[in-house]
């Protein structure tokens, strides 16, 4: 890989203003949110909220934006030795490091100012996660289509499906066949859904009480178990790396 | 006149010097002349004083039918071995102290235990150690005893072979306090016990209860500590009893409550703590129970009111940081609730009087969905939950209509 367009990508986007506003926005927020709240596990809550729903949202549209803007900069390194691949793979760590960066600092500092240790860390873990996958989908999206109106289309849907049309379905599935015994199918449904997993690993840190009733126990038994993380992790590096391998190929073969 | 003064001080001499000449201290250690308690039970009358020095005595059902003090010096051990029950009181002013007694068998015909007392009055029991135990201390028909400063603990495996820590039948006016039972399977059980005052006692980790007690009625329960109990905190079939100042904290589990009252009525429950239970209080078919000025923090489910409780008053209580604050399995209330601080109250005051100009509902449509379809747990915190939430609230159509509070207060409640 080249690093140095890495480095390149990398120093030039931590200086765009929109990260740096990203970041502040994130601050304020999370600083008003602990300071407000007068217990921490409602604020880690409220912040978890915050965070399901920003984070996505902002890495997709501003991902898919990122990607089309540079296109003329891209275009100008192919016309260097250099190949697609290391061209590809530092645009996308360029940008999902700066907005990791950015997330880092806005929800980090306040969580660790405040002192929540596990939760806080889960919770900054969860958002750098949900960064890195939702980056991936945005480059997917934006690789897919040629229009960047209809590149941020396709993201926007994308995030509409996944925050709310996704749970809404499991919803009805819970709803309509609770007469079955569908826990462990709800297991893999959710863990179809990055935001779904990310939630729930926070609840296993917030909301244990709960998920300690009847049904909730077979849940918290499974993603609170060694095997049950594993499992999940593993369907975290997958939303990450399958787009990506995906949207490389398809970028590999772009005509410019 | 002297000759009488001598007279006087005669007859005092007579009948009031001799009593404490009378009764005598029998001293029982590894190579006195006594070297066992049973013998020195034999030997003792009314009155006496068992002194047990240190060493470890292996004996088995020490009866006493006389009025006498038993004394351990240093924790002297009883070691049952495993074969059979230690003391069986059946006589009235007994009191035993300071041993440390231990391995008591598991019988599944008698109830064996360290320290039965049948039938008996006033005995008292006081800074014992009893450890690997099946029943600890057993009181059976017993009257005005006191159970104080014991440490119990077994390692009980399964329910049906494990005993009690505390276990009364029939008593009335027992005193127990300060003692800690643990590794039960119910730590504290009564039945059909009254008049009876169990303080600052520590329960925690049994396998099943840390307190049960059925038929117990006019019973007052203070700065106790239930924690960590399989099954929390279970009390059925009783009237006027008194809970105050008790904690009840870290009882998880599928079953598992802070407090579960089925059938009680006309009782209060005050000023009591409900930390991190995966349900706080769990009612069923109560009346007329006071909650008042109580606690409940970081509960899955801080109260759970099934419908066939009514009149049950739940006032100036703090919720705060749980994850439902009141379920319940049918859509009407009989029950009032006034003047609680929700944390999750979003309403505003105006006249700035500490209490909330809309009231509040203390029930989400989520929480009524979770109840009849429990999967949907998973959904906790999702978007489309809160998205349901927000506009049930705005629109209330399915949740319970009366159950509602009508002053709820803007700031934490603060108790002296």
């Amino acid at each position: 890989m080249n690093t140095k367009i890495l480095k390149y990508i990398l120093f030039e986007l931590l200086r765009n203003k929109f990260i740096i506003l990203y970041s502040l926005i994130l601050m304020v927020m999370s600083f008003s949110i602990i300071y407000i709240g007068q217990d921490s596990s409602k604020a880690v809550i409220t912040i978890l909220n915050l965070i399901l729903f920003i984070v996505p949202l902002i890495c997709l549209i501003f991902g898919t934006i990122h990607f089309y803007n540079s296109k003329e900069f891209i275009q100008f390194l192919l016309t260097q030795p250099v190949n697609r691949k290391s061209i590809f793979r530092a645009e996308y760590l360029g940008l999902s490091i700066s907005l990791s960066l950015g997330f880092l600092i806005g929800v980090g500092i306040p969580v660790m100012f405040y002192g929540f240790l596990l939760s806080g860390m889960y919770l900054v873990l969860t958002g750098i996660i949900l960064t890195f996958i939702f980056t991936a989908i945005a480059f997917l999206s934006s690789v897919i289509n040629k229009d960047k109106v209809k590149g941020i289309g396709l993201s926007i849907i994308i995030w509409l499906y996944l925050t709310i049309i996704f749970d809404g379905l499991v919803f009805l599935i819970i709803y309509f066949f609770n007469d079955y015994p569908i826990d462990k199918f709800i297991i893999i449904l959710t863990s179809l859904n990055p935001i779904d997993l990310g939630r729930i690993l926070m609840l296993l840190q917030v909301d244990i009480s709960a998920l300690m009733g009847f049904t909730g126990a077979t849940f918290q038994k499974f993603f609170g178990s060694f095997i049950g993380m594993a499992i999940s992790a593993v369907f975290m590096l997958l939303w990450i790396f399958l787009p990506l391998a995906v949207s490389l190929r398809m970028f590999k073969r772009t005509n410019f | 006149m002297i000759f009488k003064l001598h007279y006087i001080v005669f007859t005092f001499i007579i009948f009031i010097i001799p009593g404490p000449v009378l009764c005598k201290d029998i001293i029982v250690c590894p190579d006195c002349e006594i070297r066992s308690v049973k013998e020195a039970i034999s030997q003792s009358a009314n009155g006496d004083r068992i002194i047990i020095k240190k060493g470890i005595y292996t004996e088995n059902n020490l009866s006493i039918d006389k009025e006498i003090e038993i004394t351990g010096e240093d924790f002297p051990v009883i070691d049952l071995e495993f074969k059979y029950q230690g003391f069986i009181i059946k006589s009235n002013n007994v009191k035993i102290s300071g041993l440390e007694i231990r391995n008591i068998s598991v019988n599944y015909m008698t109830d064996l235990s360290a320290i039965k007392v049948e039938n008996s009055e006033n005995c008292v029991i006081e800074n014992n150690v009893i450890t690997d135990t099946f029943f600890a201390l057993y009181l059976a028909n017993s009257d005005g005893c006191l159970i104080k400063n014991n440490k119990i603990s077994c390692r009980a495996m399964s329910e049906s072979s494990s005993g009690n820590g505390i276990h009364l039948w029939k008593c009335n006016n027992i005193t127990i306090e300060y003692n800690e039972t643990t590794g039960h399977r119910d730590g504290i059980y009564f039945e059909f016990v009254k008049k009876t005052t169990i303080t600052a006692n520590y329960s925690h980790n049994n396998l099943r209860y840390g307190l049960h007690f059925m038929f117990s009625d006019s019973n007052v329960y203070r700065e106790n500590t239930f924690r960590e109990n399989g099954a929390g905190v279970a009390v059925m079939y009783t009237r006027n009893i008194e809970m105050t100042d008790n904690k009840f904290e870290d009882n998880w589990g599928p079953a598992s409550y802070g407090l579960l009252l089925k059938d009680i009525s006309r009782s209060l429950i005050k000023r009591n703590l409900f930390y991190k239970n995966t349900t706080g209080i769990y009612m069923e078919g109560c009346e007329q129970i006071q909650v008042e000025e109580n606690e409940f923090k970081s509960n899955g489910w801080a109260t759970r009111i099934l419908g066939n409780c009514m009149n049950n008053k739940f006032t100036g209580n703090n919720f705060v940081s749980n994850t439902f604050d009141v379920s319940s399995n049918s859509s009407r209330s009989e029950n009032i609730y006034s003047g609680n601080y929700w944390d999750k109250y979003d309403g505003y005051d105006l006249d700035r009087n500490g209490t909330g100009d809309v009231s509040y509902r203390p029930v989400s449509l989520y929480s009524m969905i979770v109840d009849k379809v429990p999967e949907s747990i998973i959904l906790l915190r999702s978007f489309i939950v809160e998205l349901i939430d927000a506009t049930e609230k705005a629109m209330p159509v399915l949740i319970p209509e009366t159950l509602i509070d009508d002053n709820p207060k803007m700031k934490m409640i603060e108790y002296d």
